[in-house]
């Protein structure tokens, strides 16, 4: 039973070669993950800082008047449609959309997918920032601003530091759902991992030990990926202590 | 009426004069300011007390704009700071303010919450803001506690933070809204001490407190709000011993048991 497990297994990686492709799938889905990631981030905090900018700022502005409250209301709408799209369609929907209308002449598909993926999470990453700076109790924000801190001031020294730390949690989640949200890219043509293990049971007839193999080196991505991010987490922890 | 004429006495040489203050929520219906006129002259202490709801902490918190006012004006140093023109950011520099939940910053140790705005914004260096903190933290008997981070400390240290990180920008009047309501009982002292302590020095001080007992002592004069305005005002003894107001004389009858 053992000669028999082992052979299959010579067979779908070693003997043609075939973890060559696993390889290279793994490669190309870290790739598109991290660029995704980082995507993500930068755009989603943009989005968050204008949401919640006009949701700590609303009644000031209104007050005070001026056109900056009529500008940010007009952005604050235009993020908010832009979150309700993207939480609304099914990113394997965006991917093709990105890949067969928007980008259609795009040479690399790799960077396709890093901007479905990406555009697709900053609407998650902004929703969570969001979510944490109203988390921060107002009176550390009225704080700052008592003390004579203006608004970017007292976000930059006393909000956004503890919503960072507040967020991590979460974030993480995001990063975990977005690696494995990239196993869709095989529509697009693209040979991630998940495409390759496909790839490795189509050519062999074999459907156990490559699918397997994909699960366990996903798996292992996400528990790698959970213990950095509790490492930093307690990092930040003994910082304020 | 006896408020109208002290206003009117004191209308010079104020520190801070209140306009016509209105604070309205949901159109009109909720007036939580409704035409509040007062005179805060330097070195008073003004000890504003009421029922609840009845517009004190929002008035306290129009002082320095934390609330905006729907209508009227409040002259600081001779600026109108409702003025949208007007850069509150640099005026709220000059007004202390001390919260009922204290509010220091979560993720500074105490330090650097009683240093971070003097060296950011008055361009202090870290050795004389730091210096000067240390201080500060003497006079309050937590000079031994400046490396802990606030969730390390009791109520009333944390308050005692709250007012001298406050100080630290050297204010020129100190706002207290509600400071000692949040504390445990055997730590409303120490918080009072300090405040009174400010008093002597001749700070001056609008306070909102529920503690008659600091207004009796330390108030140069005592305010009495109800539903958004101004009912009476004296000095604590024609407040307390003599008061003339129905409202102001059930209000004591209540809390002066």
């Amino acid at each position: 039973m053992f000669d028999e497990l082992r052979d299959k297994i010579m067979l779908c990686f070693i003997d043609n070669g075939y973890w060559e492709w696993l390889v290279e799938g793994f490669l190309h889905t870290v790739l598109i993950t991290v660029f995704a990631v980082l995507l993500g981030l930068v755009f989603g905090v943009i989005l968050a800082a204008v949401r919640s900018s006009y949701d700590k700022n609303e009644e000031t502005l209104k007050l005070r008047g001026g056109i900056g409250y009529y500008l940010l209301k007009f952005f604050n709408a235009v993020c908010k449609i832009y979150i309700t799209v993207i939480r609304g369609v099914p990113v394997v929907v965006q991917l093709m959309i990105w890949y067969f209308v928007i980008l259609v002449s795009s040479k690399s598909d790799i960077a396709v997918a890093v901007i479905a993926f990406g555009f697709n999470s900053a609407a998650y990453v902004a929703e969570i920032f969001r979510g944490g700076i109203m988390s921060i109790d107002n009176g550390q924000f009225e704080a700052g601003r008592s003390l004579g801190f203006n608004y970017v001031q007292t976000m930059a020294y006393v909000v956004i530091p503890q919503t960072v730390k507040a967020v991590l949690p979460t974030l993480l989640n995001e990063i975990i759902a977005l690696l494995k949200e990239t196993s869709i890219a095989g529509y697009v043509g693209i040979m991630d991992l998940t495409k390759a293990g496909d790839l490795i049971r189509g050519r062999t007839f074999e459907a156990f030990i490559p699918l397997i193999a994909v699960a366990i080196i996903y798996l292992i991505t996400v528990v790698v990926l959970t213990r950095v991010f509790t490492a930093v987490e307690r990092r930040l922890r003994r910082n304020e202590r | 009426m006896k408020g109208n004429e002290n206003a009117i006495n004191t209308a010079n040489n104020s520190l801070i004069s209140i306009n016509g203050l209105k604070k309205y929520y949901n159109g009109e219906k909720v007036k939580a300011l409704d035409g509040v006129n007062m005179e805060i002259k330097k070195g008073e202490v003004v000890v504003i007390i009421g029922p609840s709801g009845s517009g004190k902490s929002t008035f306290l918190r129009s002082l320095n704009l934390l609330e905006i006012p729907t209508e009227g004006k409040i002259i600081f140093d001779g600026v109108d700071i409702t003025d949208p023109k007007t850069n509150i950011n640099l005026h709220r520099r000059k007004m202390g303010m001390v919260f009922q939940h204290f509010n220091l910053f979560a993720n500074m140790n105490i330090l650097k919450n009683m240093t971070i705005a003097p060296m950011k914004l008055l361009n202090k260096s870290k050795e004389e803001a730091e210096k000067n903190a240390l201080n500060l933290l003497n006079r309050v008997g937590l000079e031994d506690r400046a490396s802990a981070f606030p969730s390390q400390l009791s109520g009333g240290q944390k308050q005692r933070v709250a007012i001298v990180r406050a100080l630290c920008m050297e204010p020129e009047v100190m706002l207290f809204d509600e400071p000692t309501s949040a504390l445990d009982p055997e730590m409303v002292g120490e918080v009072l001490d300090v405040m009174k302590a400010l008093a002597a020095e001749g700070m001056t001080m609008a306070v909102v407190t529920h503690e008659m007992g600091f207004a009796k002592e330390v108030a140069t004069r005592v305010v009495f709000m109800d539903a958004g305005k101004i009912l009476e005002q004296g000095t604590p003894d024609e407040i307390f011993t003599n008061p003339q107001n129905p409202r102001l004389k059930d209000f004591l009858s209540k809390v002066l048991t």
